[in-house]
């Protein structure tokens, strides 16, 4: 069972919010599941290396050619807030 | 934010402190922006000073379903950076995910590398004022790509605490980053500046970034301890937003002074990221933040592994131009030159070049040394021109130096032609022809001055005669005066020996 | 014409030989939506206009002119994007979202002339087996509109089912295009990771995700697959497929073993599915083919391995989403961090959510080892598995889903239940295998699908083996909204 701290510390990394009674279904929620995978446990895993990738790639590099831009107004048009073709953030500290 | 502290009035020598001494470690990550065309993960253009998020695209931007596919020049100008910093390359070199929230920071996570970098154990010998070489270990270097950039909007100081909300420009979101890690192999400030400085000076010999700390293509953080000598490593605080040399001493000088007295003082040191305000000279800590950082590194799943095989290494290496203190080992073994000459040649790529090319032009290496070492650079020091651009080509400066061996030309005509050609651009031998300026050694002709003058003046004849050498002096005077000091000296005195002894 | 009999190349034929227009063909299709997407709720947006006007070109052109598939429709699953059409993976977050670019596959699609009817429900950011978790609608399983379609593509696979379109993407990251294909009786494949780009598809986990088509039999699956495969320079982890895919010919499958993969035929598998696979093999033995039961023990650490790694990229691949750039943004946060929270709080539903949470938990400090180490070896346990097995047999047979669609709700209280449907589906996932998901019958008026599993790039030999299968089963069942409509 993951403490409920913890998923306090999850959820603030995650820039996630919870209510409180939405913490405590969580809690058991996440334990469950955790609880579950953790069976990877039982296999015997050692000497084997972890794999990121299903099909073998290496080297995928492109040429250092330029391509085409958005304009300004393309770049920012899905932005909620936008001022002088920039993005608004609020206040950061 | 905690309270800024303004340095004491009397700054102790870095290390001493009243209970004491104290020793301080110094670490530096070093950030350099490549000169690539384009950035690291997308095909948009490396540029500066662009309109704000002109110089973007969907992947730069972040938006959902786009790729990094990785630039081919960065991988390669890195991998120069770490075989001139001595560094093994790693022969199986991977992306990971930074994760962390930031609104410069499209993604939310910042492609970098994490245990599997590409360059790992090098090392960068540092010379220092007195000509000592002191060496500098380069714990690792990576990849990673750039953030954006914020300004910060209202509030009184236009900075970010106390702005009401900042603007997002990601025109260098994406600008392929290559992070240099030192080792904290240093003790003083001065070291780590002259570390920051002969690193930057390679950088610029390989071309591989603008090096200008202003404009933030090479962006300096340190790592600050201080210790008792002996001691465990002190609590170290991270120095962050140095955009110059003087800064990095000057911030790193203040830390210093604000842990050491910390200490004495009885309080402990958190660990923090701090930064200097160069205009009050003061430290401000970072509130230390809710919770710690926890990057959540992973394998970048949208990218590969990087392979690197020892054929690739090599070609990569014969790209590299030969590295300063090489250089200068060979100007010295195989010119002659002195080590001081050397040096100066060695350190500026450019200036070494035309030196080798007016060494091999002229067959004399000291005379062409001396000349580019002495009056072209003074030259180009005081207008600021760049060798590249001087007006006098190492042919020209080459055919200078032939009047001179020759003995058309004497030194102090030399430098007066050389004057000359730096103003017009016209070369040595054009401009004597027109004015004149060869030195006489036709021996008729100085012969027929000779005894003209002679035959003028008997009185001194006889003295010189009778043995009184001084008189010797009048008479080259004489013949210079009327030559406007255009006869070969040494000629001259070997004429008039003769014919005074009669 | 009779919408329900038509299969894509069933249009291009009606398009080539002038029987119809573009425009009837987007007509017929406009029409089906309007008839029954009420009540099926696959579409999260139909583009009317564009259709019409893309058609009106095709049109246009004399017929020799057209590109082999110019004029045909298909619907996208919402999480590829299209320059300037919203796309919000049935999200909230993505409210109002218009993508700068298209996808790849989009890229593709325009190019072989076909046109784009709108966009189709899914769970939200592809979470999910049953499409309930959609931010905007529920979609209904067209042979029983109380019951689910599956998931995610579950807008893809309930809307070929019903004719709303000829044919779909959709996208699977652990079983999102067969298993909704399997519970709509359509065929969905998933190609070989790195067969088709993945540029402009919003990602889930980027390991695992491939885009894949959704079509009504095995042929225009074959066809769709070479519409939209090939290497991508956009895509680092593509590469394409060895040779264009041709239309499958293939009826007899003498000289090919089946391995029956047995851990997938325990209790979770109910009787009426064990019953029409049963059948399937049956008609395997029938056209020649050979069947042998064999093991492959570590697939069923398949969904653990899954719920770590999925969830650890999607934490990351999701961070994204933070209301500066584009999507929702919550109004009246006090300063930065409180806009992310409330914004990703309103925004993301709960099963999103959870997910975050758990890949945030497993990729934190002190837990990377025990949780995302353990589940990239099972991993390379798995595809070992795999690997040893097709030394063995050609292809590998299960059924895709262990149930047949389930009722609306009856799984969302549960988690967990919700994962084991994914169960057969996941570690050709994980191993980065091609499969395809065909319909073998009804159990119970409901439809099962027959999942065959290939080695890394055997797309052309999957296709003939499973069109020699749909040919020995002989199906022509239709949905009973099929019916409704005539």
């Amino acid at each position: 069972m993951i403490s409920r701290e913890e998923v306090e510390h999850i959820a603030r990394l995650s820039r996630l919010r919870f209510e409180e009674d939405e913490l405590e279904r969580l809690q058991h929620g996440l334990s469950a599941i955790l609880d579950y995978v953790k069976t990877l446990g039982e296999l015997d895993l050692d000497g084997l290396e972890p794999t990121a990738h299903a099909v073998d790639l290496k080297n995928v590099l492109r040429a250092d050619e330029p391509g085409v831009c958005l304009s300004q107004a393309a770049a920012v048009a899905n932005g909620p807030v936008v001022e002088a073709g920039q993005f608004v953030v609020p206040r950061i500290g | 934010m905690s309270g800024g502290m303004p340095p004491r009035s009397s700054m102790p020598g870095a290390g001493d402190g009243a209970s004491g001494e104290w020793e301080v470690v110094i670490g530096l990550e070093i950030h350099v922006q490549l000169s690539t065309n384009t950035k690291m993960f997308c095909s948009c253009p490396v540029t500066f000073g662009e309109e704000p998020n002109t110089m973007v695209c969907p992947v730069c931007l972040g938006h959902p379903g786009t790729l990094p596919v990785a630039n081919e020049r960065a991988v390669e100008y890195a991998t120069r950076i770490a075989l001139a910093l001595g560094c093994r390359i790693a022969e199986h070199t991977v992306f990971h995910r930074k994760n962390y929230f930031y609104p410069d920071l499209p993604k939310s996570y910042q492609i970098s590398q994490f245990d599997l970098p590409l360059g790992l154990g090098g090392r960068l010998d540092v010379e220092l004022d007195d000509g000592s070489l002191f060496p500098v270990g380069v714990t690792r270097v990576h990849m990673e790509e750039d953030a954006g950039k914020l300004v910060h909007a209202g509030g009184a100081t236009g900075r970010i605490h106390g702005a009401d909300y900042s603007l997002v420009d990601f025109n260098r979101g994406g600008t392929p980053l290559v992070e240099v890690v030192s080792e904290p192999d240093m003790r003083t400030p001065e070291q780590a500046r002259a570390y920051l400085t002969q690193l930057k000076g390679l950088l610029e010999h390989l071309g591989v970034s603008d090096v200008n700390m202003e404009e933030g293509s090479l962006r300096c953080d340190a790592n600050v301890s201080v210790r008792r000598p002996g001691a465990p490593l002190g609590v170290k605080t991270e120095l962050k937003n140095m955009n110059s040399f003087r800064y990095v001493q000057r911030g790193l000088e203040a830390e210093i002074e604000r842990q050491i007295s910390a200490l004495e003082d009885g309080e402990t040191i958190v660990q923090a990221t701090v930064h200097f305000d160069p205009v009050t000279g003061s430290i401000t800590t970072l509130r230390s933040k809710e919770e710690a950082h926890d990057y959540r590194y992973f394998p970048e799943p949208d990218l590969v592994p990087i392979e690197i095989d020892e054929a690739y290494v090599e070609r990569v290496r014969a790209s590299v131009p030969e590295l300063p203190a090489a250089r200068r080992q060979r100007f010295v073994a195989d010119y002659g030159l002195p080590a001081g000459d050397a040096g100066i040649l060695a350190a500026n790529r450019p200036l070494g070049d035309y030196f080798e090319r007016v060494a091999e032009l002229s067959g004399d290496a000291r005379l062409s040394a001396n000349w580019v070492t002495g009056d072209l650079s003074a030259h180009l020091n005081s207008t600021g021109v760049g060798v590249h651009e001087s007006a006098v080509t190492p042919e020209a400066l080459a055919g200078l130096l032939a009047l001179l061996g020759d003995g058309t030309l004497s030194s102090k005509l030399a430098k007066d032609v050389f004057q000359v050609m730096l103003e017009t651009g016209r070369d040595a031998r054009a401009i004597v022809d027109e004015r004149g300026l060869g030195q006489i050694s036709d021996v008729v002709e100085l012969e027929g001055i000779i005894a003209a003058i002679v035959e003028a003046n008997p009185g001194p004849t006889e003295e010189f005669r009778q043995g009184r050498e001084k008189v010797l002096s009048f008479f080259v005077g004489q013949v210079m005066k009327q030559t406007k000091g255009q006869a070969n000296p040494k000629l001259l005195n070997e004429l008039l020996r003769k014919h005074l002894a009669g | 014409m009779e919408v329900f009999s038509l299969t894509a190349r069933a249009c291009r034929d009606l398009l080539g030989s002038g029987e119809a227009s573009a425009t009837e063909l987007v007509d017929l299709y406009l029409d089906q939506v309007e008839r029954v997407d009420d009540r099926v709720g696959a579409f999260l947006l139909v583009d009317r206009e564009g259709a019409l006007a893309q058609a009106a070109a095709v049109d246009a052109k004399p017929r020799a002119e057209r590109l082999p598939w110019e004029g045909v429709p298909i619907a996208l699953k919402d999480l590829l994007c299209v320059e300037g059409m919203e796309t919000t993976c049935a999200s909230r977050i993505l409210k109002g979202y218009r993508p700068p670019y298209d996808a790849t596959v989009v890229a593709k699609l325009r190019a072989a002339g076909l046109v784009l009817l709108g966009k189709l429900n899914m769970d939200e950011f592809a979470m999910g087996s049953s499409t309930e978790n959609s931010s905007v609608q529920l979609t209904h399983n067209p042979w029983d509109l109380e019951r689910v379609p599956g998931g995610s593509s579950g807008g893809s696979a309930a809307c070929v089912a019903a004719a709303e379109a000829p044919w779909s993407l959709g996208s699977d990251t652990g079983g999102s295009i067969r298993q909704p294909a399997s519970l709509c009786g359509v065929v969905g494949m998933k190609p070989t990771y790195g067969a088709v780009s993945r540029y402009g598809l919003i990602a889930f986990a980027s390991s695992l995700d491939q885009i894949g088509p959704l079509t009504r039999d095995v042929s225009d699956a074959a066809a769709l697959l070479d519409i939209i495969a090939g290497k991508d320079p956009m895509d680092s982890t593509s590469v394409g497929l060895p040779a264009p895919i041709a239309l499958p010919t293939r009826t007899d499958l003498t000289g090919l073993r089946f391995g029956v993969i047995r851990e997938f035929l325990g209790e979770a598998c109910e009787p009426g599915v064990r019953r029409v696979f049963d059948g399937a093999v049956a008609a395997i033995h029938a056209a020649g083919g050979v069947c042998d039961e064999l093991q492959l023990p570590s697939v069923e650490k398949g969904l653990a391995a899954y719920y770590i790694i999925a969830p650890a990229e999607a934490s990351s691949n999701l961070a994204r989403f933070d209301g500066v750039r584009f999507g929702h943004r919550s109004e009246g946060a006090s300063d930065l961090i409180d806009m992310y929270s409330r914004t990703r709080s309103e925004g993301f539903g709960e099963e999103v959510k959870r997910r975050i949470m758990i890949g945030t938990y497993v990729l934190s400090s002190g837990y990377y080892d025990a949780y995302y180490t353990q589940a990239q070896k099972t991993r390379t346990l798995i595809a070992d598995d795999f690997r040893r097995a097709f030394g063995q047999v050609d292809y590998l047979i299960s059924p895709t889903s262990p149930t047949v669609a389930f009722r609306i709700g009856e799984r969302t209280q549960d988690p967990l239940a919700m994962y084991l449907s994914d169960l057969c589906t996941i570690p050709a996932n994980l191993a980065g295998l091609p499969a395809i998901s065909i319909p073998a019958g009804l159990s119970d008026g409901l439809p099962v699908g027959l999942q065959i599993v290939g080695p890394h790039f055997s797309e052309q030999g999957l296709l003939e083996a499973a069109y020699a299968v749909e040919q020995g089963l002989g199906l022509s069942d239709l949905p009973p909204i099929a019916e409704a409509a005539r």
